[in-house]
């Protein structure tokens, strides 16, 4: 029944309709969904699922105005993702690449993840036929350039990046309807790449900011992650972990979700290591999946803040 | 005289969205798309020359449909066709070949007859337009 109401509102497209009922194209697309599992998986980010929800809406009228044969022009969709590292801005671009599919706003759905060398060439004449074959790659879905600024580079000025960028500028708006370009990168040195570019600052037109998350997302998070590999916290470990997050936030390199998830890594690495330390023991499914306040304090970050806490 | 060569090539010519829907169908299957052109009708004229390289790993029609456009620009006067090569074990060769430009007068060919030993006849077919240097056969 839903494949027929869809071919129905696809032969319905060339014609123009006076009245849409609202809900039916909502629960056709299925962005609820979506949005819910961008809820439920992604904790904190409030901000960002704020803006994405506004996205979401103004995609779906739109859609219902290209029905009506209202819209004028393909909406501008190219978006940049500022935030420090690990809070989720690769993430949320392959989310996003979901969302503009169900909408329809890009054919595919698909994700190209590059960052700079895949773009920019060694020699002359190498960047161009290497930006155009990854463009060609990405068309119907949708561009993720991570550390955009790397392309530009101000202190050599026969850099190939510029190159690079003039093909993408192009690209960007002459095949609007074709790829949907996400740069990504770190707040401060993004804004000088605007600066230095206002190209692209005119053809972005999403710029979407990821807060740092906080203590308690930081360990909702940790817990989702354990969660999904089948382990989790013992209540002291817990508490541990707690004390390891602050602990970990004041020392230099911090990367958010990033951090947090190398440290369980090595949690696991040296509970792994405590399980197989003692042989002479028949082991349940609980001790494997548990991990106790012991491979949690184990970790150097404490020595090092109690190192901190003497010194000073 | 119209040429026929390749798939579709007794169906009016393909619009662009048709040629598009078809470079979908091929990259559906996995197959690499290739953008070849000529000025050399002869249909024994197996080896045309490649614009760019073959496209693998495409998701979507509309980086070839920008690569024909290109070759349009340049060598619109000329044959252009779009072949899908399967490299599938078993297959490894063009699935799929069909024009998608075609100069506009097409001057046809020329029938010659070579009275040989005896009474054998030898026919051979020269096309008109390939008596003029190659670059300089159309337009």
């Amino acid at each position: 029944m839903m494949t027929g109401q869809a071919a129905k509102a696809e032969n319905g497209h060339a014609v123009a309709v006076d009245s849409i009922d609202l809900r039916r194209e909502f629960e056709s697309v299925d962005i609820a969904s979506v949005l819910d599992q961008l809820d439920k998986e992604l904790i904190g980010l409030a901000p960002v699922k704020t803006r994405i929800r506004e996205i979401a809406s103004l995609l779906l009228v739109e859609r219902i105005r290209q029905k009506m044969a209202l819209a004028t022009a393909f909406p501008t969709l190219h978006m940049s993702f500022t935030g420090n590292p690990g809070t989720g801005k690769t993430t949320v671009a392959l989310k996003m690449a979901g969302i503009l599919h169900r909408l329809g706003f890009v054919r595919r759905g698909h994700v190209i993840s590059v960052t700079r060398d895949d773009l920019v060439g060694q020699y002359i004449g190498h960047t161009a036929p290497k930006t155009k074959e990854i463009l060609k790659k990405a068309m119907g879905g949708v561009l993720f350039i991570d550390e955009a600024y790397y392309l530009y580079r101000p202190e050599n000025e026969r850099d190939y990046g510029q190159e690079a960028i003039e093909i993408l500028l192009q690209v960007m708006e002459s095949q609007r309807e074709d790829l949907v370009v996400i740069l990504a990168g770190y707040a401060d040195r993004m804004e000088k790449f605007f600066q230095s570019n206002p190209g692209f600052r005119s053809r972005v037109a999403h710029h979407i900011d990821f807060p740092d998350y906080s203590n308690d997302e930081l360990l909702a998070i940790a817990e989702l992650m354990l969660q999904a590999q089948n382990y989790h916290f013992a209540a002291k470990a817990r508490d541990a972990f707690i004390r390891y997050i602050a602990a970990r936030k004041t020392q230099p390199l911090f990367s958010n979700a990033r951090s947090i998830r190398n440290a369980l890594d090595r949690i696991r690495l040296r509970q792994a290591n405590r399980i197989v330390s003692d042989l002479d023991r028949t082991l349940t499914s609980e001790n494997v999946m548990s991990i106790e306040a012991e491979d949690v304090l184990a970790s150097r970050v404490f020595a090092a803040a109690g190192a901190t806490e003497i010194g000073a | 005289m119209r040429i026929t060569q390749g798939c579709f090539s007794f169906l009016p010519d393909l619009t662009d969205e048709q040629i598009s829907a078809q470079v979908q169908y091929c990259l559906e299957k996995g197959w690499a798309v290739n953008i070849e052109f000529t000025d050399d009708p002869h249909p024994r004229n197996t080896y045309w020359e490649m614009w760019g390289l073959p496209m693998f790993d495409l998701r979507d029609a509309a980086g070839i449909m920008k690569e024909l456009a290109d070759c349009r620009r340049v060598y619109g006067d000329r044959y252009i066709r779009l072949s899908g090569f399967d490299s599938s074990h078993g297959w490894e060769s063009v699935r799929i070949s069909f024009i998608v430009n075609r100069p506009k007068e097409e001057p046809g060919f020329r029938l010659d007859r070579q009275e040989a030993a005896g009474r054998n006849v030898r026919y051979s077919t020269h096309a008109h337009a390939a008596t003029r240097p190659e670059g300089e056969r159309y337009g």
